[in-house]
């Protein structure tokens, strides 16, 4: 203690000069093993969707579902005690009794949303930004509304830091959607809902579809997919986000 | 020295002592339940205390071994451990309260199973100090076994009693604090109660920590809720704030307002729904399961969104003049039915505080003035009421209570429930008038699992009542969340259906079944890969309906009152393809409740055994196992009246609960009827079998077997016709029912430990490890018994147990 007060000026900096130096070759080091995880996370979600067939009618994601999901640096959107585990598939605390969702299910929402480039989408409950961010990187437009106040600040910050800018934000209730930049194209609800709010419904383009996964904070029990005809009828289908039939011998 | 001087005198067993830590023991497992089904989920509750229970295992395990020392410093110890019990039961329970562990993320996180082994580890310890203190008592004072034991039993059945009083008058938090300053009273107590010289000595040492502890700021005992709960989620919303918090044994009720962002709880809602809910109150009940107190100002048009659900569909179909709605919740039940202009309506809940909400503290907001006209509000148990009254209605409405979220996790599996049984249905379709209606609304959950029960039970209730042919008195239909199921006395008309079916097109919800529907009528609005629930309707009321069951991957067959298990849909076959896709999406197909019962009796019996084997391993190692075999006829012996006793308890607790229509005073009339009557015969025991073990307490045994065979012929008919008592005269005929079994379960603890006492004393404390271990397993045990077999085979098991002890002789080597 006593002996570090003796300690002239340069030799404080010497080390921190070190720390410095090292702790950018770190981050350099660490962009490139984020960027092979997350690589490797892909192949997983791949293999996962092959193997369990999900409920898409067919046995493969869109490509382009997965390049979105292999820019988006997933370690920028969780709390810096979970980096680590940034990119294993599985949904992860953000604090406020919140999840970033399991990669897989973003996956599998993202894809049924069936988006085209320019596509404008609305989300109702930002968490972290990163089902944003995935939306972004497929080079649609987002408009995404968070309830609790310091989580939808965070994000927003998060979101203007990563360079999302076809991304907006905002802080309130979602029930009454985006009325000033409706019709959407898609509507992504990740915010637990007992019922689906009619204006969200009002404000889906025909044609449009809008998602909603069912369940609790770590586990999504189905998903349920809006969807509005061209003529402005709504069905929705109930989704199991794996294959798995009821009956021993059914199939 | 202070401590050798105690045991210099002639000291006297602290029986009082015994009674009042015995009471505090047993009324902080309860309380444990409580706090850990508000902090957490219920079914983590189950297993954690479960599992702190074995520290009567521990106890007896490490007393066996340190036998020789801990006699001769026995005031000492007593005084030491009941002392540590008090303080433990505050201390132990605040840090497991702030361990980092989530329930919901043991599935992708390994570090969350050291936070579980943690929450055990802590929250033994008290059981541990407790059972030490009660087994010194036994090994010190082995010639007053018995009465001892009376004392330790009596206390329990208080301390039963006691903490369920007191769940009605204090929140559980302030409870803990006062069970930790009885511990330690306990203590104090004991010094002036064994006779030691000079107490005042020793009584400052722990009177100290006994005011700190009535003093502590009450800061630290605020619960911890998880944060994955309903109530602390929304509180997190801008704008949420708790209006009132209030608690008794069925639960703390947390009242939130938001005037930013509106409540909207509508559950199951149509998406042609045109109409935003009015402005709601979100009523949880332990932190979960919200529901809504909706404001009605007397103008129907603010609710017209109730006419959206699919629970409205009874209304749509004819008008009921009398409905009978079990389970008033939140209200929004009456609401609808007010909103369809139903002029009488008896609604049933049972918990007194939402009664006083709705009625009472917020009756300007729920509209009670407008309501009150033509409605009766009965505070009851559903089928407590149903068997007490005589009335017919035209519709009975059964409403959606309980959490989708809870629901779906499976959580609810192990809580026995008699709303959805069999008999149950039997009972309501008895109180419908000749056109009258069963409404059942359920939530839904993919693939469908109780929908399609709810379909079986009402198929087998329908038969059960002498009706051929069910499929046309039966319609369902669903929305994307809810299902309702309508079930009438006499067929649907062809008016009837046609009504259904508009209200179902114009609310784009989907008919499940109705008689005479065509296949394409199914999986239209809220599609589904395949049209599971017509296919699973029609498959169960065709011919091969035991086929369907039995292929169908969910348990599916009805439960019964004797196995009361409705949200088990555990099915063994097909874990292994549930597990490989758990973590890809298909973790909500595993059933947890099932799975959690198997691995704490896993780790209940692998504790259990470490806990027995160990100390014989020692004995033999120092070469002190000298008794022929003689330990293995007291293991067997212990191990027997342990497994015994909790299945009788448990069971006679199911049975009486129907009867008592109540299932907190039921837990209080059984468990203390139990408790007590058993210490009294265990305070009885020496006088009554005189010395001759073997044959008159085998004797006893066969009056025990006797009077339980009786009682399991005539309780269903004797409970039939006392339906209509009163509530104390219910409870003092449950009560004179359990005095002569309980007295004569009593008998065996004591008269065994007695004999054990004079021929093998280091074996006493092994015996009440044994007996600790096997009460444990055994409550287990007999929920698991009773989702397979059903409640009259746990009796059975439990007589078999019985008679077998009867046959271990123990006086004799």
């Amino acid at each position: 203690m006593f002996a570090a007060k003796r300690l002239s000026l340069p030799a404080l900096f010497v080390p921190l000069i070190l720390i410095a130096i090292l702790a950018t070759a770190g981050r350099g080091l660490a962009d490139e093993s984020h960027a092979q995880r997350r690589a490797e996370m892909i192949h997983l979600i791949e293999a996962d969707v092959r193997r369990t067939s999900v409920y898409l009618k067919r046995s493969a994601l869109d490509p382009r579902v997965l390049e979105a999901l292999a820019q988006v640096p997933r370690h920028e959107f969780v709390p810096s005690s979970e980096v680590s585990r940034a990119y294993q598939n599985r949904p992860l605390p953000i604090g406020h009794g919140q999840t970033i969702s399991q990669p897989y299910i973003v996956a599998i929402m993202t894809d049924l949303l069936g988006l085209e480039a320019g596509a404008r989408v609305l989300e109702i409950g930002t968490g972290s930004g990163y089902q944003a961010a995935v939306l972004a990187a497929l080079d649609t437009r987002v408009w995404t509304i968070e309830i609790i106040e310091p989580l939808g600040l965070e994000a927003a910050e998060r979101l203007q830091r990563l360079g999302y800018d076809r991304i907006e934000t905002r802080i309130g209730d979602g029930y009454y959607g985006w009325p000033e930049q409706a019709p959407f194209d898609a509507i992504v609800v990740t915010a637990a809902a007992d019922h689906i709010p009619p204006p969200l419904i009002k404000q889906l383009k025909p044609g449009g579809r809008m998602i909603i996964p069912v369940g609790g904070r770590f586990q999504v029990q189905q998903l349920v997919m809006v969807e509005k005809t061209t003529e402005g009828k709504t069905t929705t289908r109930q989704i199991l986000p794996v294959r798995f039939v009821p009956l021993t011998r059914a199939d | 020295m202070v401590r050798e001087r105690l045991n210099s005198q002639q000291l006297r067993p602290p029986v009082f002592a015994v009674m009042l830590i015995s009471a505090a023991a047993l009324a902080y497992e309860i309380l444990l339940m409580r706090l850990f089904s508000i902090i957490q989920w219920h079914h983590f509750a189950y297993m954690v205390i479960s599992l702190a229970l074995l520290g009567y295992g521990v106890s007896g395990a490490l007393l066996s071994l340190a036998h020789r020392w801990t006699s001769p410093h026995f005031a000492g110890l007593f005084v030491a451990n009941a002392a540590l019990f008090g303080v433990s039961t505050v201390v132990c329970f605040l840090f497991a309260q702030r361990l980092p562990f989530n329930t919901l993320e043991m599935i992708w996180d390994l570090t969350q199973w050291t936070y579980l082994l943690w929450s055990y580890l802590l929250l033994f310890i008290p059981f541990f100090f407790a059972a030490n203190s009660i087994c010194l008592a036994f090994s010190r004072f082995d010639a007053q076994i018995s009465r001892i034991y009376a004392f330790d039993l009596m206390g329990a059945g208080l301390g039963a009693l006691g903490i369920i009083a007191l769940l009605y008058w204090l929140s559980p938090e302030a409870i803990l604090r006062w069970l930790g300053v009885a511990g330690l009273l306990a203590a104090v107590f004991a010094l002036w109660e064994m006779n030691a010289p000079r107490p005042w000595r020793i009584a400052p040492w722990v009177l100290i920590p006994a005011v700190l502890l009535s003093l502590l700021p009450h800061d630290w005992f605020v619960l911890q809720l998880s944060q994955y709960k309903a109530l602390s989620q929304t509180l997190q919303i801008s704008g949420a704030r708790l209006l009132s918090q209030t608690s008794n044994p069925m639960g703390v009720l947390s009242l939130v307002a938001n005037d930013r962002i509106p409540f909207r709880l509508a559950p199951g809602l149509s998406l042609h729904n045109p109409h935003e809910p009015p402005e709601q109150l979100a009523l949880f009940i332990d932190g979960d399961a919200p529901t809504a107190i909706t404001r009605f100002t007397g103008d129907k048009h603010e609710i017209g969104y109730l006419d959206y659900q699919t629970s409205a569909l009874p209304y749509h179909l004819a008008k009921p003049d009398r409905l009978l709605i079990l389970g008033l919740g939140g209200g929004s039940g009456l609401l609808q039915a007010k909103y369809h202009d139903v002029e009488r309506i008896d609604a049933v809940e049972l918990n007194p505080r939402i009664i006083e909400l709705l009625t009472l503290t917020h009756a300007d907001f729920s509209g009670w003035p407008q309501l009150q006209i033509g409605t009766s509000i009965h505070e009851a148990e559903a089928r407590g009421y149903i068997s007490s009254h005589d009335d017919r209605y035209d519709l009975i409405q059964v409403s959606l209570l309980d959490s989708a979220g809870a629901g779906s996790a499976g959580v609810h599996a192990l809580n026995e429930g008699y709303l959805y049984t069999r008999e149950a249905l039997q009972d309501y379709l008895i109180r419908l008038t000749t056109d009258g209606m069963l409404s059942i609304t359920r939530w839904i959950k993919l693939p469908p699992r109780d929908g399609l029960k709810l379909f079986a039970t009402a198929i087998e209730a329908l038969r059960e009542s002498g009706v051929e042919a069910p499929d046309q008195r039966l319609m369902m239909i669903r929305g994307w969340n809810t299902s309702t199921l309508l079930v009438k006395k006499r067929p649907f008309t062809v008016q009837e259906i046609a009504d259904m079916l508009t209200f179902c097109d114009s609310r784009a919800f989907d008919t499940v079944y109705y008689p005479g529907m065509h296949a394409s009528r199914a999986n239209r609005f809220n599609i589904l890969q395949q049209a599971y629930f017509y296919e699973g309707a029609t498959a169960l009321l065709g011919n091969r309906a035991e086929t369907y069951q039995a292929e169908y991957k969910f348990q599916i067959e009805p439960a019964t009152d004797d196995r009361p298990y409705f949200f088990n849909f555990f099915k063994w076959e097909s874990l292994p393809e549930i597990l490989s896709l758990y973590r890809r999406g298909g973790f909500s197909l595993l059933e947890l409740g099932y799975p959690v019962l198997l691995l704490t009796l896993l780790q209940a019996i692998t504790a259990s055994l470490v806990l027995i084997l160990l100390p014989l391993w020692a004995f033999r190692q120092k070469g002190k196992l000298n008794l022929a075999g003689y330990h293995w006829r007291v293991g067997g012996y212990f191990l027997a009246i342990g497994l015994a006793y909790l299945f009788i308890e448990i069971a006679f607790l199911q049975k009486f609960i129907l009867f008592l229509a109540h299932p907190i005073y039921a837990v209080a009339v059984v468990l203390c009827g139990f408790l007590i009557f058993s210490g009294v015969g265990s305070f009885y025991s020496q006088r009554i079998v005189n010395g001759k073990l073997f044959h008159s307490l085998s004797r006893a045994m066969l009056w025990l077997i006797a009077i339980t065979l009786l009682y399991l012929q005539i309780l269903p008919d004797l409970f039939d016709h006392l339906a209509d008592l009163p509530g104390a005269a219910k409870a003092l005929v449950s009560l004179t029912l359990i005095a002569p079994v309980a007295f004569l379960m009593g008998l065996p603890f004591p008269l065994g430990l007695s004999k054990v006492a004079a021929r093998a004393p280091r074996l006493v404390p092994w015996a009440w490890g044994i007996n600790g271990c096997a009460s444990l397993l055994s409550s287990i045990l007999a929920s698991l018994l009773a989702i397979h077999l059903g409640f009259n085979l746990v009796v059975i098991a439990a007589l078999l147990l019985y008679l077998g002890i009867g046959l271990i002789p123990l006086e004799k080597a």
